[in-house]
């Protein structure tokens, strides 16, 4: 029998993974309620922001290497809406999401080549890696920082959504795509602001999830994107706080499950039964708005 | 007349083929030409089921790998020969099934468990609007997979180990006389009434069930149908590698051959046949110099190292998901698109227009 700091280690984690799904799940929700797209290749932007922080640490330092890092990762998020969304923004919604699936693809042939598909060795960054002992746990600073970090950016984003003119502009194109558009709202803007903000965050969490993993590999984006994309729907797709807290669930039901040897192998289809069995009970998750399918 | 002539034709076409096949298989059993067109045609049955649904349907699924697999593990499990599961189940004692069914059994069971499978999922999925569906397929294909993964499980699946020694084909014509089967059986299914009604809930779903279509039923149809074949064309992958493992069918494989159904073109089974042997030949052999420096050139090209003709390759695809979004055939059949071809070489675009009309 473990005793209670063993628990509380294993809840220490599992809000630390919980903290960068809700992170690139707000990339994930907000695409969604605007565009009404399953962004594939957003797990994909998270693996690239790894990579990015690699190559840069060996030429700059890494105090310099995070904020290039999280322009770079920026500008590829909105690039990639640019390329592969924007010339079907009149086509039907499933060739938009082939063309996700096509820059997911796309993305990880990319890192592939560039890294001859071995996992590099993520640059440690000064100072989070170190632990501190409180009483008879252990942690580092990664584990503290990362949820402080996680609430802090979503509670400016809540405020940037809520109170702000973009803001305003983001929350009527999610309501209805075409009326906001005439009544003058810039959508391409609008989308290119929310992709900026999720890839940022996307980045956000790259740089806290491989400090904390140590290794990047091509394919590494796929199942973090995926559960944060379950995370989304099971807040309600489009609700921030739903994203999050959902993200928490899912990190924390996570990291109980691996620490059981026998049921350690269904860590990852947990949260897809948890998916699958949230869509049936509750198909618009648990802070989503009822839509109404128009004939 | 006309029917005639066409069957005359396919008839002749078929023998053709199957003669082609015939010398490959004599003659390079281990060549990369006739390992293409055993992957070719399995990726195309595949493909092909899972057009039914995206093309055909309306359906968007993503859980043709989790099918694949199923039926890969049901083929693989039954035919292993008593004698070598002891030395195939080596951690888990032989494994508890003792016994080894013919091949043809073991091959209508690996379409009937995916089957049965698809319905459980499809009771309550297939409620579900577009992505969200996908969503969920793609996850009960990553839940099957741990599923068989689980070491609980072992002394039926092998856990996370390779399968292997079970039966396999001889000559290379069996996949691909199959698959053509399988594939002929899935046209006229799309030909038949319940095509048509299929195609209905593709266009307008509330249109089709105000026109006294079952939904939920002809939904589960094609979903069971696809799995059926899905899971078929998984054992002719198994038998053609010779080897299963549940970490091979991961989403990236349904994302390639969704990826296929799109390069053919959405709602085209022809499509899906040229377009799968295009993807298998190109991934897998005529592209595959850009692998290689070249050396032999006399100097050596920098950026072609391994990786490099899957990026090339993916740019194609992005080109085509962006620029051809119809694909090869769109929503056309070979025939159909030929005779359009033909009317335009002759110089006669009056007469094809026209027919087009009448059509």
């Amino acid at each position: 029998m473990h005793d209670a700091s063993y628990y509380i280690q294993l809840l220490l984690s599992g809000v630390t993974v919980g903290s960068l799904y809700a992170l690139i799940a707000i990339g994930y929700t907000m695409v969604y309620g605007i565009l009404r797209l399953i962004n594939f290749a957003h797990g994909d932007i998270f693996m690239m922001a790894g990579f990015f922080m690699v190559y840069l640490s060996s030429a700059v330092s890494p105090v310099l290497a995070v904020p290039l890092v999280l322009i770079l990762t920026v500008v590829l998020g909105v690039l990639i809406e640019r390329v592969a969304y924007k010339p079907l923004r009149t086509a039907p919604r499933m060739s938009v999401m082939i063309s996700a699936i096509g820059v997911s693809y796309l993305l990880q042939n990319l890192a592939t080549y560039v890294t001859g598909g071995l996992a590099r060795a993520y640059p440690e960054l000064p100072f989070l890696k170190e632990t501190i002992q409180l009483g008879e746990i252990s942690i580092n600073w990664i584990t503290i920082i990362t949820p402080v970090l996680t609430v802090l950016l979503v509670v400016v984003l809540v405020l940037l959504i809520n109170h702000t003119k973009v803001g305003m502009a983001m929350r009527a194109v999610s309501r209805d795509f075409e009326t906001a558009q005439l009544m003058g709202v810039k959508i391409n803007s609008v989308i290119s602001v929310t992709f900026v903000i999720g890839s940022f965050l996307a980045a956000v969490a790259s740089v806290l999830y491989f400090t904390n993993y140590g290794q990047v590999s091509p394919l590494i984006g796929a199942m973090p994107g995926l559960k944060a994309f379950v995370a989304a729907v099971f807040g309600g797709i489009g609700s921030i706080p739903g994203a999050v807290i959902g993200a928490y669930l899912i990190g924390i039901c996570e990291s109980l499950i691996k620490a059981n040897e026998t049921i350690s192998v269904f860590s990852n289809a947990f949260t897809f039964a948890l998916l699958i069995l949230v869509l049936l009970v509750r198909p618009n998750g648990l802070f989503g708005e009822k839509t109404t399918e128009k004939v | 007349m006309k029917n005639k002539k066409f069957l005359l034709i396919s008839l002749i076409l078929a023998a053709v083929c199957i003669a082609g096949v015939l010398v490959v298989n004599s003659t390079m059993r281990y060549s990369m030409l006739a390992s293409v067109l055993q992957k070719g045609a399995i990726y195309a049955l595949v493909a092909v089921a899972l057009n039914l649904l995206n093309g055909f349907t309306g359906l968007f699924s993503l859980g043709q790998a989790g099918f694949m697999m199923l039926g890969a593990y049901t083929y693989a499990i039954l035919t292993i020969p008593v004698e070598s599961r002891a030395a195939v189940y080596q951690y888990f004692d032989g494994g508890i099934i003792q016994f080894c069914l013919p091949m043809a059994v073991a091959l209508v069971l690996a379409g009937i468990v995916p089957m049965l499978f698809a319905w459980l999922i499809g009771l309550p999925v297939l409620k579900l609007k577009s992505d969200y569906l996908a969503i969920a397929t793609l996850g009960f294909a990553e839940i099957m997979r741990a599923l068989i993964q689980w070491k609980n499980l072992g002394p039926v699946t092998n856990g996370s180990n390779l399968l292997r020694n079970f039966a396999n084909y001889s000559n290379i014509l069996f996949p691909i006389v199959l698959s053509a089967v399988c594939i002929g059986i899935i046209v006229l299914l799309i030909n038949s009434t319940y095509g048509r009604a299929f195609k209905a809930i593709r266009d307008d779903e509330v249109a089709a069930e105000a026109m006294g279509i079952n939904l939920a039923k002809h939904k589960m149809i094609a979903f069971m149908t696809s799995a059926f074949f899905a899971g078929i064309g998984g054992a002719l992958l198994a038998m053609f590698q010779s080897s299963v493992q549940a970490n091979a069918f991961t989403s990236a494989m349904t994302y390639e051959i969704l990826l296929i159904v799109v390069i053919g073109g959405i709602g085209s089974v022809s499509g899906s046949v040229i377009g799968s042997f295009l993807f298998v030949a190109c991934s897998e052999w005529w592209l595959r110099f850009l692998d290689d420096p070249m050396p032999y050139l006399g100097f050596s090209v920098p950026f072609m190292k391994g990786g490099f003709r899957m990026l090339v390759f993916s740019v194609v695809i992005m080109i085509v998901v962006l620029f051809f979004r119809k694909g090869i055939m769109g929503d056309e059949e070979l025939p159909a698109k030929l005779r359009k071809l033909s009317a335009r070489l002759k110089n006669r675009p009056a007469k094809a227009s026209k027919k087009e009309v009448t059509k």
